[in-house]
């Protein structure tokens, strides 16, 4: 699923640096990514995504050297093989909950915002729990709830593989466990890949592994 | 592209007032200088247009402009009276044919018109209803104000008193419709109009009143020398001219020396009038002659050069709004940085992003600009009459 080798990554401003010589996540795997602050977690999640390209090395998603496409079909692969899940929710203030679920399906054109399309969101919805809340905006709805709708819209185009950067990091415990229920869940069902950046190592027990960033951390 | 639409109308919707205050910045600085130059330009084709029909004004020495704007539409203050002899004189001369008007009183809001049949023929009106007036205390309306009256022929319309408190003043009179004007959408259709003695009658000038030598008028008999009697204030003065009481309607003095607020002067040709105006040069003369274009086109003149210096400043203030709204996007895009980032990292295509921020400028520069069409319109239908209501008040 996820294949990195030799993988060097620094920004053009500051003396952050990222080096990983070697990395392979299989599919369907839930993977959890630890490490302090600053070690380079989200920025390995920019890279398997696809949002950041690397100085040198190599990052395979499903195959795809994402960081050699161009930005379209990086944009393309993204919305179609991967889905994101944020710690701040990052969802858009101005629409309500069925708005920001479907929201990848509004800014791409080669997604189909179908009435199949919007049956599952709602579908999603109802499973996870704000069902009731579709018309609402989202700054009525709890941390919880935000996260919801966040995941709802991670899911919603059925990728192979999550990306969560700290889901749960702005939860309280029912509410991350609850979170990473639907994500699991989620990947059980449809065998996809999870790879979750976390600072709560409660809830590592819950993975099938553990990788610690501490390895890549390069000054 | 109508899901981008729909997430830029969400995004205008949820901020309202910011959108609404954008909104309204575009279209004032769009309609101001817009709406400003209709405005000038419909009330300037109107005040040309009737003043190109009005060959010559005769009237008493004094501002040309007040006699204008009164002889024409009726609405300013009376200027400088002069007198019925001058309409004789202009007959006398044969060089034009002479309108009177005597445009002073009112009934409630308009305007009460004392003229001769000459004048509907001059203005080209046509009578919906009814005739002319005939005798003394008959009146024609323009279209405007029977429907706004609801008064039809056989109807009543009462002068107004020029003041309540003055007990020698003007009286009100009752006078009978007898016709009603078709439209002509000029100030013709917001006047009544009246034989000029009726007008002299309201003046109090021509009037009726018990017949003193009648055995029943005794008590309002004060004295009597020979053929002369003298009433007392107990004497019945008529308010309403009948076919019982027409024939005790009677002058005092000399008609000539009847006061006119102007004469229609309609030469028989360019020379006649040239010569005519010719007449009116001389210092020691009481009266003036004017050519109604002449004295609009200094008016709209001034009005030109004042709408230049206020469109100039409308163009500065529009070009600071301008910059402040462009601001008010700019900064708007820095607050967004992270929402725009979210749409990309989740798939967002550039074009997509770039479609929904230019259409959400879009929209309100269209709905402004739109607003200040449906503004522009509603001036082009009411606006002439605003300022010309303002000019000759």
């Amino acid at each position: 699923m996820i294949s990195i080798k030799d993988l060097r990554f620094r920004y053009s401003e500051g003396e952050f640096a990222l080096h990983v010589p070697d990395l392979g996540i299989e599919g369907g795997e839930k993977v959890a990514i630890i490490g302090p602050s600053g070690s380079g977690k989200t920025t390995l999640l920019n890279l398997i995504a696809g949002i950041r390209s690397p100085q040198s090395g190599e990052v395979k998603t499903q195959g795809t050297e994402v960081g050699k496409l161009d930005d379209g079909a990086r944009r393309d692969f993204r919305i179609r093989q991967i889905g994101l899940v944020f710690q701040e929710f990052e969802l858009l203030e101005y629409l309500n909950v069925l708005d920001n679920i479907l929201l990848p399906f509004r800014i791409n054109r080669s997604l189909r915002l179908s009435k199949s399309v919007r049956e599952r969101a709602t579908q999603l919805a109802e499973e996870v729990g704000i069902g009731g809340y579709l018309g609402r905006y989202v700054r009525h709805l709890s941390q919880g709830e935000r996260q919801r709708v966040s995941v709802c819209r991670a899911l919603l185009a059925q990728p192979p593989l999550i990306l969560a950067d700290e889901p749960t990091g702005n939860l309280d415990p029912t509410n991350k466990d609850r979170v990473l229920d639907i994500l699991f869940d989620y990947c059980d069902r449809d065998g996809a890949t999870l790879v979750t950046v976390t600072h709560d190592h409660d809830l590592l027990s819950r993975f099938e592994r553990v990788i610690d960033f501490k390895q890549f951390y390069d000054l | 592209m109508s899901d981008v639409l729909y997430l830029a109308w969400r995004y205008l919707a949820f901020h309202k007032i910011k959108t609404a205050i954008l909104v309204a910045s575009i279209t004032l600085i769009v309609f101001l200088p817009v709406g400003l130059n209709v405005i000038v330009g419909q009330s300037s084709e109107e005040l040309t247009a009737r003043a190109e029909a009005t060959p010559l004004l005769v009237g008493a020495k004094g501002s040309p402009l007040e006699l204008v704007l009164n002889s024409l539409y009726f609405d300013a203050d009376p200027p400088e009276l002069t007198t019925y002899a001058e309409a004789l004189r202009i007959s006398e001369s044969g060089l034009a044919n002479p309108i009177p008007l005597y445009v002073r009183f009112r009934s409630r809001e308009s305007p009460i018109v004392g003229t001769t049949l000459d004048y509907f023929e001059f203005r080209g009106l046509e009578f919906a209803g009814g005739r002319p007036m005939a005798v003394l205390g008959e009146c024609v309306l323009g279209s405007k104000v029977a429907k706004d009256l609801e008064i039809g022929v056989g109807g009543t319309v009462i002068s107004s008193p020029e003041s309540v408190f003055d007990l020698a003043g003007v009286y009100p009179l009752k006078m009978t419709v007898v016709g009603v004007l078709d439209p002509s959408f000029t100030a013709d259709d917001e006047a009544i109009f009246v034989d000029i003695k009726t007008a002299w009658v309201i003046q109090g000038l021509v009037h009726g009143h018990q017949d003193l030598a009648a055995p029943e008028a005794a008590a309002g008999v004060l004295k009597r020398e020979g053929d002369t009697i003298v009433g007392n204030a107990s004497v019945v003065q008529y308010n309403e001219i009948t076919a019982d009481n027409v024939d005790s309607f009677h002058f005092h003095g000399d008609m000539s020396d009847y006061p006119v607020s102007a004469i229609l002067a309609v030469p028989e040709d360019q020379k006649s009038g040239t010569i005519l105006m010719g007449r009116y040069e001389g210092e020691e003369e009481l009266s003036q002659v004017v050519q109604p274009t002449t004295v609009m086109n200094e008016l709209l003149d001034t009005i030109l050069t004042i709408q230049g210096f206020v469109v100039a400043a409308i163009m500065l203030v529009a070009a600071a709004t301008i910059a402040t709204a462009a601001l008010v996007f700019m900064l708007s895009l820095r607050l967004r940085r992270r929402e725009i980032e979210t749409m990309t990292k989740i798939g967002g295509s550039r074009l997509s992003i770039g479609t929904i921020l230019v259409s959400e400028v879009a929209a309100v520069l269209v709905l402004g600009v739109f607003l200040a069409g449906v503004l522009t319109l509603v001036t082009s239908q009411f606006g002439a009459g605003i300022i010309r209501t303002w000019l000759l008040s």
